[in-house]
């Protein structure tokens, strides 16, 4: 299993991604010019500031070569995950409803994080079924928003998939939503950095679940 | 031509920025402000200003969230 | 290159052509730029005329404070910077010590003070941005950055203000760019107010044999400036934002540089992947004084000339003069010396991650360093007058008579008790939680940080990234950890004893997570040293600097000097800054499982005072609360006493014989254990011998700490330094004797007093 994850000048934490995947799977780092995924079964888009995050964050990124290769492959199927800013980027590419606006105290903020895991059973928790995840989130523009209408769309989907624990909405997101897929379930897209959170030693490892999840996933879709 | 697009929230979308503003403005002796929004500026020399409505559309703002307004300097 | 320029050159044999103005730039013009006239006169003696324009503007920049050290040079060379670990020192754009396994770590500290004081956000990013560039100057790779603050009492508007924006700036920089920030310092102090203090270290970590030196070499081999084009940011910055006392003024906005994390992130990749993939010879930053002094200090490392044409210099506004693109400070450039061979792939490897790059000179045998544009000849200068021959000045100490500095403001009402001293001093604006600050900042990009800010005395981290490679093995991992501080208040009044307890406050911060000194760089803060007192506060704080890295075997590897932070007398905060050298230090650990952490972590823990524990209240936070006046010194430290002491302790949290370890530092012995308590979430219970005096509780003192763990094991540190056991970890409040008793709800309230600043 393959996890290919993405690389825009400006990413930051996409060697964290590289060496989060590579705990569960063999990862490789993709080059926004290259429209080749090479192989990959499922893509990581990581979390930083893609081409500065000038005009809007995620905004430039979306149109990347790379970023055309990962929209064919989520149109197929493909399972993609979307860290912080790459959250932004699916936001903006039209994969996963809603967008990302800048926090209520207009400040960068890193906290460590309580998430509710609202669907134990997506391609991306199934192994953190359960339970409460403990996950850093360091962000300036993670004001998750969606309209009235789509959020009672999301809701009856199931496409809320990760929450805010109760006073642990730092950031203002409507429904304290801190994670969400779109309606067929292979992109998912979260604010807080579940490759930050895959060894005791750096603070917690509840992040692992996600990526272990997204390896399961594609090997019982091979089966 | 010049041409430049105002980007703005939404109306109904939450503007911290705006609220900020509006906060500190009456601290600083200015009364009777009802209002502030803060968005942002882009100023584009462009051949054909028919094309600036597509570009905002695709990439200067985010519809869901942003409205825009384009103003042509002749 | 003794006598290269021998007396027989003393006209030149060039044509100059003073570019765009008529006549030769006078005098007056040299003494605006900040020269002195002895200083002109010596100018023109090495250049056999009188220098044109774009040759006083690149000597006024390399021969101003900032560039030449000329007040502190001969002081400098005092210090002890070399040792068993040391890999580079002072000189190259930043110092290293080695740390295992063909490995180094590179770092270093500097100011960016007037630029922050003028636009506190930009001056405070441009700061990160420059102390960046000088670690993958030299091969390293940045891991982590630190900063080190000084503003006035957060009651002033101005200081509020100062402090949001740079710790905003600070932020946006580092967090942007993938560099963790994961420490740092700050002080609220009156003599800051109009002089605020902002310092960035940073730490990289690189290949040994991957170095590269600044030295340009190689006949031929060609110069290429890549990174940002140039504009007119910061023309003149050096020399007159950053070596003259801060006017009334606050015009001198549009010189301000302004930074680009993106632009540097780019950059850094880039001039990795050259180092990686052999392409250059030499790298060197651009920073204070542009082109000017980055091209010439190459060259005198060297010992070559540089030729170099400003007209194939990338410009972002177009009729700059030759001498400002000389000088200016435009951010994110640097430049390279490249085999002719090699340019181009090393233009492709610029294309391929979007920075701009040009060759724009090329290294020569002349030992002068020659400005042409477009061909035409604009500035001649020998390499070894720029950068070698700007005199260095003695310094003239007089301890004065009395101190310089008031009395700082007392609370409005005295304390009443013990209980009510601890909770205002844990409230203080020096001792108060910095949560509200680290929060701005990423602390965990990069996987290898281990301790973050409040876990622990230092910062810990991994030197490889953590990859789940060790899961199962059980080989150790090895980290290193890193602590900057410095007290100015106590240096205010000894900086003798200040600045020793200033390096020795670092390296019990070391010990506390088990680390051992490596090396220390610092960035040495002072007003005007032309002023006998503030010459002698230099003189002995530099002595005590030197002596205490000694004591601790961490050698000066790098650093900086920022001198003239006074503020004019017609100000009401008027003065100079309390003298602050700010000290940062770097430690090894054998392995990072086995960290120290401040907290208590299990009830029923013996808790015990280690180390030389002598508290005093001069200079100290509750002196400041009382509105003492500064003391006239301080009590003398026992330095083998605090280095014995650190030993133990590093030993016990290495072995994992005790639980907790933070050292006694701000508010004394009462203080630590309520930040013990609440980091760990643990109250505790505890009596001390003549705890009735405030000294005991609130004194402050160099080389004592707080441990917690098994009696034994904490009695067993008796045999090699002083250990008091004074009770036990338990319930959730902090007790001690019978004078305070604190529900930790109630400490931690107190604790976040900062937080209304960013509210």
């Amino acid at each position: 299993m393959k996890f290919g994850v993405l690389r825009f000048p400006g990413s930051c934490d996409e060697v964290d991604a590289l060496l989060a995947a590579g705990r569960v799977g063999e990862a490789e780092l993709l080059w926004h010019r290259d429209r080749d995924l090479k192989g990959a079964d499922a893509i990581v888009v990581p979390g930083g500031f893609s081409y500065g995050d000038y005009l809007r964050a995620g905004a430039i990124a979306r149109f990347s070569p790379v970023m055309e290769s990962v929209i064919a492959f989520a149109r197929e199927g493909g399972p993609v995950l979307g860290i912080c800013n790459g959250f932004q980027v699916l936001c903006e590419a039209g994969l996963l409803p809603g967008a990302l606006l800048p926090n209520m105290s207009l400040r960068f903020t890193f906290r460590q994080v309580q998430l509710d895991v609202l669907q134990p059973d997506t391609a991306f928790t199934s192994a953190c079924a359960g339970e409460q995840l403990s996950i850093p989130a360091k962000h300036s523009w993670g004001r998750y928003y969606a309209d009235a209408t789509t959020l009672t769309r999301m809701q009856e989907n199931g496409q809320v998939v990760l929450r805010y624990a109760s006073g642990q909405n730092f950031n203002g997101s409507v429904q304290d939503i801190a994670g969400v897929r779109n309606e067929r379930g292979n992109v998912f897209g979260l604010m807080p950095h579940p490759e930050h959170a895959v060894d005791e030693l750096t603070g917690s490892a509840d992040g692992l679940c996600v990526f272990e999840s997204m390896r399961t996933a594609v090997e019982a879709a091979r089966v | 031509m010049r041409a430049r697009v105002l980007i703005r929230p939404k109306a109904g979308i939450l503007d911290p920025q705006g609220e900020a503003v509006m906060r500190a403005l009456p601290a600083l002796g200015f009364e009777g402000v009802s209002e502030v929004h803060v968005g942002r500026m882009v100023e584009l020399t462009v051949n054909d200003e028919s094309q600036v409505q597509p570009m905002c559309e695709k990439l200067l703002a985010n519809p869901l969230v942003e409205d825009y307004e384009i103003v042509i300097d002749r | 290159m003794s006598d290269r320029e021998g007396g027989a050159r003393l006209t030149s044999p060039w044509p100059v052509v003073p570019p765009s103005t008529a006549t030769l730039p006078s005098l007056q013009d040299a003494l605006a730029l900040g020269l002195t006239e002895p200083e002109y006169e010596l100018i023109c003696e090495k250049q056999g005329r009188a220098p044109n324009q774009v040759e006083l503007a690149m000597y006024s920049l390399l021969w101003s404070e900032h560039c030449a050290y000329k007040h502190s040079k001969k002081l400098l060379r005092t210090l002890p910077t070399e040792g068993e670990h040391v890999v580079m020192g002072p000189g190259e754009n930043a110092g290293a010590v080695a740390i295992g396994d063909g490995l180094v770590c590179a770092f270093k500290v500097e100011s960016h003070n007037h630029p922050s004081a003028v636009e506190p956000f930009q001056g405070a990013a441009t700061g990160v941005g420059g102390i960046l560039r000088d670690i993958f100057a030299i091969g390293a790779r940045p891991i982590a950055v630190l900063d080190s603050l000084r503003f006035g009492e957060p009651s002033s508007q101005r200081s509020r203000y100062l402090l949001d924006r740079a710790v905003a700036g600070i932020g946006h920089y580092g967090n942007s760019i993938g560099v963790p920030t994961i420490g740092g310092e700050v002080y609220f102090e009156a003599p800051y107010e109009q002089n605020c203090l902002v310092n960035a270290m940073a730490l990289g970590i690189g290949s040994r044999d991957k170095l590269v030196r600044s030295a340009a070499a190689g006949l031929g081999n060609v110069l290429v400036l890549f990174g940002a084009s140039t504009g007119r940011d910061g023309i003149g910055g050096a020399s007159v934002l950053a070596s003259a006392e801060l006017g009334e003024d606050e015009d001198k906005r549009p010189t301000v540089q302004v930074g680009d994390p993106f632009e540097e992130k780019k950059l850094m990749e880039c001039s990795l992947e050259l180092l990686e993939r052999d392409l250059i010879v030499s790298l060197q930053d651009l920073g204070a004084a542009g082109l000017t002094s980055s091209a010439s200090e190459m060259a005198s490392k060297g010992e070559v000339g540089i030729d170099l044409d400003v007209a194939n210099v990338p410009l972002r506004e177009a009729d700059m003069e030759p001498f400002e693109i000389m000088v200016s400070e435009s951010q994110e450039r640097m430049l390279c010396v490249v085999e002719p061979s090699k340019v181009a792939q090393v233009l492709e490897l610029c294309e391929k991650w979007e920075v701009g790059g040009a060759a724009i000179g090329a290294v020569t045998d002349t030992t002068r360093m020659r400005v042409f544009a477009a061909g035409e000849l604009v500035g001649d200068m020998p390499v070894r007058a720029l950068v070698d021959d700007c005199p260095l000045y003695d310094l003239q100490p007089v301890k004065p008579s009395s101190t310089p500095y008031r009395a700082p403001k007392a609370l409005p009402s005295p304390l009443k008790d013990a209980r009510e001293t601890l909770l205002s001093l844990l409230s203080s604006p020096n001792i108060a939680s910095r949560r509200p600050l680290f929060e701005q900042y990423d602390s965990v990009v990069q996987s290898r940080t281990v301790r973050r800010p409040e876990q622990a005395d230092a910062a810990v981290l991994a030197i490889r990234p953590l990859d789940g490679s060790d899961r199962n093995a059980r080989d150790p991992i090895p980290g290193i950890a890193v602590s900057i501080d410095c007290n100015g208040r106590r240096v205010a009044a000894d900086p003798y004893t200040g600045t020793v307890a200033a390096a020795l406050e670092c390296a019990s911060n070391l010990a506390c997570v088990g680390a051992q000194p490596l090396g220390t760089t610092n960035n040495l803060n002072f007003g005007n040293p032309e002023k006998p007192h503030i010459a002698w506060q230099l003189t002995e704080a530099v002595r005590g600097l030197g002596d205490a890295c000694r004591a601790l075997a961490a050698p000066i590897v790098g650093g900086n000097v920022s001198l003239y932070n006074e503020s004019p007398p017609t100000h009401a905060s008027a003065g100079p800054i309390y003298p602050t050298p700010v000290v940062g230090m770097v430690g090894g650990l054998p392995d990072v499982r086995r960290a120290g952490a401040m907290g208590f972590t299990r009830a029923g823990d013996a808790i015990a005072i280690v180390g030389p524990f002598a508290p005093s209240l001069l200079a100290s936070e509750l002196a400041k609360l009382q509105g003492d006046q500064l003391p006239d010194g301080l009590p003398a430290i026992d330095l083998d006493a605090v280095v014995a002491a650190q030993r133990a302790v590093r030993e016990a949290v290495r072995t994992g014989a005790v639980s907790s370890a933070h050292d006694v530092a701000e508010g004394g012995v009462a203080v630590a254990l309520a930040e013990c308590c609440l980091a760990g979430g643990l109250g505790a219970r505890v009596r001390l011998d003549g705890e009735e005096a405030s000294e005991r509780l609130f004194g402050e003192c160099s080389g004592a700490f707080v441990l917690s763990g098994g009696r034994d094991a904490l009695c067993s540190l008796g045999d090699s330094t002083s250990v008091e056991l004074i009770g036990t970890v338990e319930g959730e409040a902090l007790a001690i004797g019978g004078q305070i008793e604190v529900p930790l709800s109630e400490l931690r309230e107190a604790h976040r007093a900062l937080e209304e600043l960013f509210a």
